[in-house]
């Protein structure tokens, strides 16, 4: 019997990867294959990507379009025979091979369903480790492995675990924060979808290590696969004992649920995301109190990121040191960069901390998807700065990119080319905020409509000094006055154009009004 | 995408499935959003009741999340995304052709109720930009001339 790995992750999906798969299913009728669906590796410029299990290993051949699919069976793909697609040993392609995959190993490799699969990757080992030492000590390994949140904000996940071990209470929860909202991420919808069970693994670690017994996942629905794949391996981690009231036989209690958010940006904020959780409109929370002592329901919780917690199963089995050893400063391990926009080869990029911005943008993206030079490069989602090219050599880093008034955030990477106008930019980044504000606090719900209207009068030429001023001054209110991230950081976008790139805000109003 | 016609005795089911749920205002939201369309106003006092909330309470969610609807969706829906890595390659002019060829804004129903036109903000398909959701299928690519072949697929 010949395996064929075919992804059902979304974005390959929406280049006709069933229509791939439904082909080779009915052309391959009669011979002994058996067709697998996958998540994806994350090479997006050549999905579908097909891949078949031969006698040396698997061969990958890709793109596939559904009318490639008879010429590839002539041509003896089963035995991993050439064709012009054929793209060998897929670990061996440069963009996977340059990469470090500790949270994205499995993605794309196995069957996302199949805790035999997962368990045959070694899934699970992290777990019996768990299992096998004290919840402090849980902690502690995460603490010492330096993870910090990938949600964003970068907050040690082990601190934030350790205090909700310390808190008292008959309940606690695990939260997996899966809104993500920043336009250029996709990592955690791949995750979902190409290995749900490290996020499974993951969550029930930190159950065990806080002493919480339920958790949710908040999903956006703008990603139906993801709930789908995600609530097919939850439903399946419960039947084979590894969710429910005793897990992996261990006598302790521990079992997920999905909700599913609705098109809102702001409940990715955590105490957005809690009280839309609880079944309310999706208000940001003061703090204190912190989610870790107040959180769901009222009770201590621990709200993480997907990437944060699918990580923590790697760290439990290889140790902290392990985790550590890779990464620059205070950026330890590895993060899924996501390089999106336009760009000719997008996908994910798991890397430690520490290559530039530029290795990422060039070598691995290839440059733009037009053609034309890169002129700007959006890190960290909506929130994120427009680096133009004298900083593309910055490290990709926390503290390298706060050092550049940037954000690395959940690491997307958006590539704009010369056709951009950062003025326009900067006015889409005040109209989401306005779009997206909760409505809490002043500054971001009004001052983000002011934005607009204050951008727009800049490039009628009405009073453009003055505009300018109002804007500076605008985002600074903003940035002090705001309750949260999403008024406190709409100015990083709107300044960074401003200040890499201000001939864009001084063109003739004709021109302006022409384009 | 065919949905029932509301019907109150079938909301009261849809309801009760749910109901049981922590925090089981959203999945009964989308819950009757999924069987009707749209969350029609009736639904809303029988949400308040076997909640225990205030109907003030029921609307105020329905209205914050841009998800829900409150009027019956064309056939078709169209979810165009318009955020930053999308605009990256060109969905600005993919959502102007989208306007101009239905003759609708952002949310609008084309007068035959074949087509609804929806923005979002990303949808995680941002490498193989302008995205769209249409009918729940992902498209990816898209400029004026895919769009147009994907609406026509539409029965
Ligand atoms: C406006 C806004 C949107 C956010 N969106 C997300 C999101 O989509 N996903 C996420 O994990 N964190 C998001 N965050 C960060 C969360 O508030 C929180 O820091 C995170 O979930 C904590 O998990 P981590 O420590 O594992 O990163 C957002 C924050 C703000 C202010
Ligand atoms: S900054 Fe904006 S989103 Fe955050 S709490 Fe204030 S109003 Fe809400
Ligand atoms: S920005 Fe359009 S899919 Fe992400």
């Amino acid at each position: 019997m010949t395996r064929i790995y075919i992804p059902a992750d979304a974005q390959a999906v929406a280049l006709a990867a069933d229509r791939v798969a439904a082909a080779f299913e009915q052309r391959a009728q009669g011979r002994d294959v058996t067709i697998v669906r996958t998540g994806s590796r994350g090479l997006f410029w050549l999905e579908p990507m097909v891949e078949v299990e031969t006698k040396d290993g698997r061969v990958a051949y890709g793109p596939v379009k559904p009318g490639d699919v008879g010429g590839l069976l002539e041509a003896g793909v089963l035995e991993g025979g050439p064709h012009r697609l054929r793209l060998g040993d897929p670990a061996a392609i440069p963009y996977l091979a340059r990469q470090t995959r500790l949270t994205f190993a499995r993605c794309g490799i196995v069957d996302p369903v199949s805790v035999e699969d997962y368990v045959a990757q070694v899934g699970y080992r992290g777990l019996s480790q768990a299992l096998s030492i004290e919840p402090v000590e849980i902690v502690d390994i995460v603490k010492a492995s330096g993870l910090r949140g990938r949600g964003g904000a970068g907050f040690p996940t082990g601190i934030k675990w350790s205090t909700v071990q310390l808190a008292e209470a008959d309940q606690k929860y695990i939260v997996c924060n899966a809104d993500e909202g920043d336009s250029g991420t996709f990592a955690d919808r791949m995750l979902m979808e190409g290995d749900p069970f490290a996020l499974i693994e993951g969550m029930t670690i930190a159950g065990l290590a806080v002493g919480a017994t339920k958790g949710f996942i908040y999903i956006r629905s703008e990603y139906p696969h993801a709930i789908r794949t995600m609530d097919r391996a939850i439903a399946t981690a419960t039947a084979a004992g590894y969710l429910g009231p005793s897990v992996a036989q261990s006598g302790r209690a521990f079992t997920i649920e999905t909700r599913t958010g609705a098109g809102a940006y702001i409940c990715g904020e955590e105490t957005a995301l809690l009280d839309s959780l609880e079944g309310k409109r999706g208000m940001v929370r003061a703090k204190p109190p912190l989610p870790a002592m107040k959180g769901l329901f009222g009770k201590p919780t621990v709200v993480n990121n997907v990437l944060s917690l699918a990580t923590v199963p790697w760290i439990l089995d290889h140790g902290a040191q392990a985790y550590a050893d890779f990464g620059m400063g205070r950026s330890r391990g590895t993060l899924p960069f996501q390089l999106a926009g336009n760009v000719k080869r997008g996908g994910l990029i798991e890397l430690a901390f520490g290559t530039t911005l530029r290795e990422v943008v060039e070598e691995f993206g290839g440059g733009t998807r037009s053609g034309r030079p890169v002129r700007a490069v959006q890190v960290g989602g909506p929130l994120g700065a427009y680096f133009p090219q004298n900083l593309l050599d910055t490290p990709l880093d926390y503290e390298a990119f706060a050092a550049q008034k940037g954000l690395l955030g959940h690491g997307g990477i958006v590539v704009f080319d010369d056709t951009v106008d950062l003025a326009e930019q900067a006015r889409f980044a005040f109209e989401f905020c306005a779009k997206e504000s909760c409505g809490k606090c002043t500054p971001c719900r009004i001052g983000s409509t002011r934005g607009v209207e204050t951008v727009d009068r800049i490039l009628a030429g009405i009073e453009r000094e003055k505009n300018l001023d109002v804007l500076v001054d605008l985002c600074e209110v903003m940035t002090d006055g705001s309750l949260c991230a999403m008024g406190g950081l709409t100015p990083v976008p709107v300044l960074s154009a401003l200040t890499h790139f201000p001939e864009d805000f001084r063109r003739s109003p004709a021109r302006a009004a022409a384009e | 995408m065919s949905h029932e016609s509301w019907a109150p005795e079938r909301a009261a089911e849809v309801i009760a499935a749910h109901v049981s749920l922590d925090g089981a205002t959203l999945p009964i939201l989308h819950a009757l959003q999924h069987t009707f369309g749209y969350v029609p106003t009736d639904a809303v006092p029988m949400i308040a009741e076997a909640l225990n909330l205030s109907r003030a309470e029921v609307h105020g969610v329905l209205t914050f999340y841009h998800d829900f609807r409150r009027e019956p969706a064309g056939r078709h829906v169209v979810r165009l995304c318009r955020a930053e890595a999308c605009q990256a390659v060109g969905a600005v002019a993919v959502a102007n052709h989208a306007k101009a060829r239905l003759g609708i804004d952002w949310h609008g129903t084309t007068d035959d109720g074949r087509f609804t036109l929806e923005p979002v903000f990303c949808l995680g398909l941002c490498a193989c930009g302008p995205a769209a959701l249409i009918d729940g299928e992902p498209v990816a690519g898209l400029d004026p001339a895919a769009l147009d072949l994907c609406l026509e697929a539409c029965a």
